[in-house]
Order: structure tokens, then sequence, then C-alpha cells
């Protein structure tokens, strides 16, 4: 269960939410600038919110008032960005095995085969960042975040450079293999089709503010409704 | 040719280099990657070699080494003798003086590596140490090379701080740059042609060899 009550700034923008995502899948809709990506930020640990706490299972990963503030690589916690940023100079294995340090070297070759397969990316083992298409980066990345066995997976739009089929196909062996290593998983999206073909609970994010949070039927409601419209004018 | 000279100016170039890759990766791993406001005053701090005369910056470390002060009698107990006209005395000017050229082109490196990839490996949980050994040092290794290159020619041609600083001791302090000046003074025009040739070519050939490797590295990486 992840908990947060957070109020940041940056620039002229303000993102004040608190909320509770008890389910192991929740998605972050919203327009381009409602604050997703700094909502992810701020979860991951990477920047700290003015004001706020950020709970996960019961453990204070972050707490202006109180105190800790746990660094990003102690918080369970991964992340997946629309840009793979994947080290260049770095085979793919040896990128996806970068979080593993504290495995032994077998434990670790083990570990990086069954990321890339289960990121569907067996064959790029040996590979060189620069050699890969933007789809094949995203599934090294998503690899490179899950090998250290996080806890909570962060997904910022991040299979945006893979087909509609492909990314359908990866995240629903994802989803199931979160659901049986007991991984919570949150993903921002500005994609209405991306967030009710997950069937998850929604939050839905405007202009750094939570609107709603329910099932993504009753929560993208309208959306669906301008989806199906559009589709329809489409047809006609 | 004073072969005394030469061996020593490639002794305190060599060691100054080294003790400067040692202070200046951290300090400008800290300045890029480091949040607090008081960062711009050490690295306006760290510059200030840069632009201060090195006749001026001699004559502090020369009053402050000695036996004037505290600082310099504490070392000159410790040590034995007192670092003002010795050897050790100009490592420490050298690496003053030679400090914002370690320091500047490592922090034009560090920065220009993209964030995503600093905060990429900070969420596998890599330290301080490790983002600067694993990713800042790799990804910006022809700065580290510039780094090297100028510290080494800039300790090899110093001269305002060595002169203040240590005197003109063969074999202590009497570098190269003390050596043409000698010559000059002297009228010894030959020996003084000789000495800035070979202080020419040592510059030339620490730069071709090293910006031939710098290249022949880069293409390896691209394979």
């Amino acid at each position: 269960m992840l908990e947060f009550s957070l109020d940041a700034r940056r620039g002229s923008f303000h993102l004040q939410v608190e909320c509770v995502f008890s389910s192991d899948w929740t998605v972050v809709f919203g327009p381009s600038g409602s604050g997703k990506s700094t909502l992810l930020r701020l979860l991951a640990g990477l920047d700290r919110p003015t004001r706020g706490r950020i709970a996960l299972d019961k453990r204070m990963l972050t707490d202006t008032a109180a105190g800790p503030h746990l660094p990003p690589g102690r918080r369970h916690t991964a992340l997946v960005a629309q840009q793979p940023a994947l080290f260049p100079h770095l085979s793919v294995a040896a990128n996806v095995a970068y979080g593993l340090r504290s495995l032994n070297r077998s434990a670790r070759t083990v570990r990086v085969e069954e990321m890339l397969a289960l990121a569907g990316a067996t064959d790029l083992a040996g590979r060189r960042p620069q050699d890969l298409s933007g789809g094949e980066a995203q599934r090294v990345a998503l690899a490179r975040a899950l090998a250290p066995a996080p806890r909570l997976l962060l997904l910022d739009e991040p299979f945006s450079a893979l087909d509609g089929q492909a990314s359908d196909a990866l995240l629903e062996r994802l989803r199931l293999w979160l659901q049986v290593n007991q991984v919570q998983a949150v993903m921002a999206t500005h994609d209405v089709t991306d967030a009710l073909a997950m069937s998850a609970e929604v939050l839905l994010l405007r202009e750094g503010r939570l609107t709603a949070l329910g099932p993504a039927g009753q929560v993208l409601a309208s959306e669906r409704e301008r989806l199906m419209v559009r589709l329809q004018g489409r047809n006609n | 040719m004073d072969w005394q000279a030469f061996a020593l100016s490639l002794r305190l170039a060599t060691v100054t280099t080294a003790i400067l890759l040692a202070i200046a990766v951290p300090l400008a791993a800290l300045l890029v990657l480091g949040r607090s406001r008081w960062l711009a005053a050490l690295e306006a701090l760290a510059t200030l070699p840069m632009v201060l005369p090195p006749t001026v910056l001699g004559f502090f470390l020369l009053v402050l080494l000695g036996p004037r002060t505290a600082v310099g009698r504490g070392i000159a107990a410790l040590l034995g003798h007192p670092l003002a006209f010795s050897f050790d005395g100009l490592v420490v000017g050298s690496v003053i003086y030679s400090l914002p050229f370690a320091v500047q082109p490592l922090v034009a490196g560090f920065a220009s590596v993209d964030t995503a990839l600093v905060d990429a490996a900070r969420l596998l949980g890599a330290g301080p140490v490790r983002l600067v050994s694993s990713i800042l040092v790799p990804l910006a290794r022809r700065s580290l090379l510039a780094a090297i290159v100028l510290s080494f020619l800039h300790t090899i041609g110093e001269f305002g701080v060595v002169l203040m600083l240590g005197g003109d001791i063969p074999g202590s302090t009497r570098t190269l740059s003390i050596v043409l000046y000698n010559q000059v003074e002297n009228f010894d025009y030959a020996a003084a042609n000789r000495t800035a040739a070979i202080l020419l070519g040592m510059s030339v050939l620490a730069l071709a060899l090293i910006y031939s490797k710098a290249q022949k590295r880069g293409s390896a990486g691209h394979a």
C-alpha cells in the first residue's frame, strides 16, 4: 500500500496531492503538464517535496516534518521513464546488472537472464545501447529497473516507442509477473486507451490537483465517451 | 643541458598531476551533483588561482609556509624542515596553482553527462563514489584526459610560483623554466634556445601522445 501527501512547487507549477493507492496497479491519468512525471519523481525520491510524506507498506520513505528522506536507491522503488537512459558505455547485460551488486556473479547472471526474458529482450544481452531501437531500449530499461527486486514500480509512459500490440503483450506479461512477485505498480499515461485497457484504479490529475480516484470505467467515463465519439466520427 | 632540472620538472609535474586528480575528481563531482548554495563560492575559490598573478600566490604561500605563521611552524615541526624552498613546497604551490586547470575541464565534462543517466544510477542504488567511478568518469573520459594534459603542462611551465616559493636550488627546486630564465639572464642564448626547444617539444609530445590515445579509445568505444 502506497500512502502519500505531497506539496511541491516547481517554478510556477504547484502539485498538491493526498492519496492512498491500495490496488496493485494504479494508473495516473492526465494531460501533459498535469504533474504526472513530477509526482513519480517525488515518489521515487529523486526530488524532495516542499512539504509532505510518502509511506510504502507502512514504511516511511519521505517525511519532511519528522526527518527521513531515503535516497532513491534505498526506497525499494523503481522508476522507468519514457527516456530509457541506458548507460551508453555498458552492454545491455551490464546495464541490467548495474543494480545487482549485492548478488554474487552466478546469481547475477541468472537474474539478468530472467529480467531480459520478462521484458522480451533476451537476444539483446550482448548489444550496446546505441545499437538498439527505441522500443528495444525501453524493454531493457524495464528489465534493469526490475532487476533489484523493488516493492514499488513506477512507470512513466514507459512503452511509448513500442507499437500497440507489443506494448499490450508486454504490459500483460508484466502485470502477471508483478502480481506473482507482489510488486505494486503505478503507471502514468496520457493515453486513455492504455488507462482503460488496464481496468485498474485510476487517479485523475489536472494541473497538479487530484480530481478523481476510482475504478477506470467510472473515473474515465467522460474520456471514454470522447474516444467513442471520435472513433464513430472516423468510421462514418 | 641541465638534465637534473629536466628530471625535476618531470617529477614535479607527475606528482602534482596525480595529487590534482585525487582532489579535482571528487571536487568537480561535488560541484556538479551537489545542491548546497555554498558550492558557487567553492567553485569561485577553486578558480581563483587562474586569475591570481602567480607571484602573488607564490608570495602568500611563502609567508604562510614559512616560519612567520603557526601553520608554517607546525608543518616545519612535523616534517623536520620548512616547506618553503623545498620540493614538497613546490608540490603544494603547483597543486594550488594548477587546480583550476584540472577542475574546470572535469566540471564541464561531468555537467555534460545526461542527468537522466545520473538519476537512473541513483535509482539503482549507486552512492556518490560509484556514481563518479562508474558513470561520470567513464562518460567524461575526454575531459579527464584534458584535465591531465592541462595540469601536467601547466605545472611544467610554471615560473612565478616556483621562483617565489622555491628559490633556485639545484636538484630541489630548480626547474626547467628557472634554468631558461637563468640562461637568458646570463646572455647564454644558445643554451636558452635548447632549453626552450625541450619545453616546447615536451608540450607538443604530451599533446600528441594523449590526443592520439583519446582517438584510439574513442573509436574502440564505438566499435
